[in-house]
């Protein structure tokens, strides 16, 4: 549920973006999450939509890239995406470590409407 | 029209946690973020260490909590200085939180700071909030397999301690799994196996800390 805090802060960072751009109505944002980021998307967009009534935001459809955990394992040196469960290697079967990529959580980009503007 | 952003969204909650270490570190003072689920054992392992320091050394506690004032009223009974947070449902505390606590709590210098976090394997490991040192507690009721569930919090740990090792003949908890869970994700995290109740492989612990 920290999904609340966090989506109050992408309705802020867009709106700030959007007003900075010239006021126009943003139609969508794309957000790039880690799956090892511990959010969930269906929780960011219901919080999302009570927040982001009333400003520049209101409407837009978030689109999330999600991006799969990369492990490393030390033993040969193979990188791999995490299996589903557990951390071993699918080289030598030992087990591997987290590295960043899978920790990511950016907006990526928005899309505004222009027209009329 | 697109617009490129390419911005982190916990930015400004880690610009703050990062003016808190900044603040932490030229007073010389030491900011433990104390990590569990609910019932592993956060107050009383704060308590044991709490005692441990007692004319040693100034401590403080914040205690993050959704609701009540059960763990700071039994710390303050103790003669702690103790700053109890309700986040009233919220289920982590924040760089911005700590900031405001520390702002009543006036640490002196050279001091330390036991923060315990709201109950929660996940939402926690999100929030950096500007501490020294990352403290998960583990019991050994939860089970071996939590390190494998809990990754990102696990991932988050600079030392951990499993608690309630009194407890084992009881359980069936693979040791062996859970030591290879932890090293996995934190390779340089020493474990701490520890009873409370026993007092077993406490001052090893309370040494360290």
């Amino acid at each position: 549920m920290h999904e609340y805090a966090v989506s109050k802060q992408i309705v802020k960072m867009a709106n700030d973006e959007a007003l900075h751009a010239g006021g126009h109505r943003i139609t969508e944002i794309r957000l790039a999450i880690g799956d090892l980021s511990t959010f969930v998307d269906e929780s960011i967009q219901m919080y999302f939509d009570i927040f982001s009534a009333g400003t520049l935001a209101e409407g837009a459809k978030l689109v999330f890239r999600r991006i799969p955990a990369a492990f490393f394992c030390k033993t040969c040196g193979q990188n791999f995406l995490k299996p589903r469960t557990g951390f071993d290697c699918p080289n030598c079967g030992k087990q591997g470590s987290p590295t960043e990529i899978g920790k990511e959580f950016f907006i990526e980009s928005l899309e505004v409407d222009d027209d009329g503007n | 029209m697109e617009i490129r952003v390419m911005k982190g969204i916990m930015d400004a909650n880690g610009e703050i946690a990062a003016q808190n270490r900044a603040n932490f570190a030229a007073r010389n003072i030491t900011v433990v973020n104390v990590l569990a689920s609910p019932g592993a054992g956060k107050t009383t392992l704060i308590t044991a260490i709490c005692n441990h320091l007692k004319g040693k050394r100034k401590v403080y506690v914040v205690e993050g909590d959704i609701a009540s004032t059960i763990d700071a009223d039994r710390l303050d009974a103790m003669g702690v200085a103790v700053m109890q947070i309700n986040t009233g449902g919220g289920c982590h505390l924040d760089a911005n939180m700590l900031r405001e606590a520390v702002s009543v709590l006036q640490p002196e210098e050279g001091s330390l700071i036991l923060i315990e976090n709201v109950g929660n394997l996940v939402c926690p490991a999100a929030f950096d909030l500007g501490d020294t040192l990352r403290l998960l507690v583990a019991s050994v009721p939860e089970g071996h397999d939590k390190p494998y569930k809990y990754v990102s919090m696990f991932g988050y740990a600079d030392a951990v301690v499993l608690s309630k090792i009194d407890l084992l003949p009881y359980i069936d908890f693979d040791m062996q799994s859970f030591e290879a869970g932890v090293h996995a994700l934190v390779p340089d995290a020493p474990i701490f196996k520890l009873s409370c109740k026993t007092g077993d492989g406490l001052a090893a612990f309370l040494d360290w800390i």
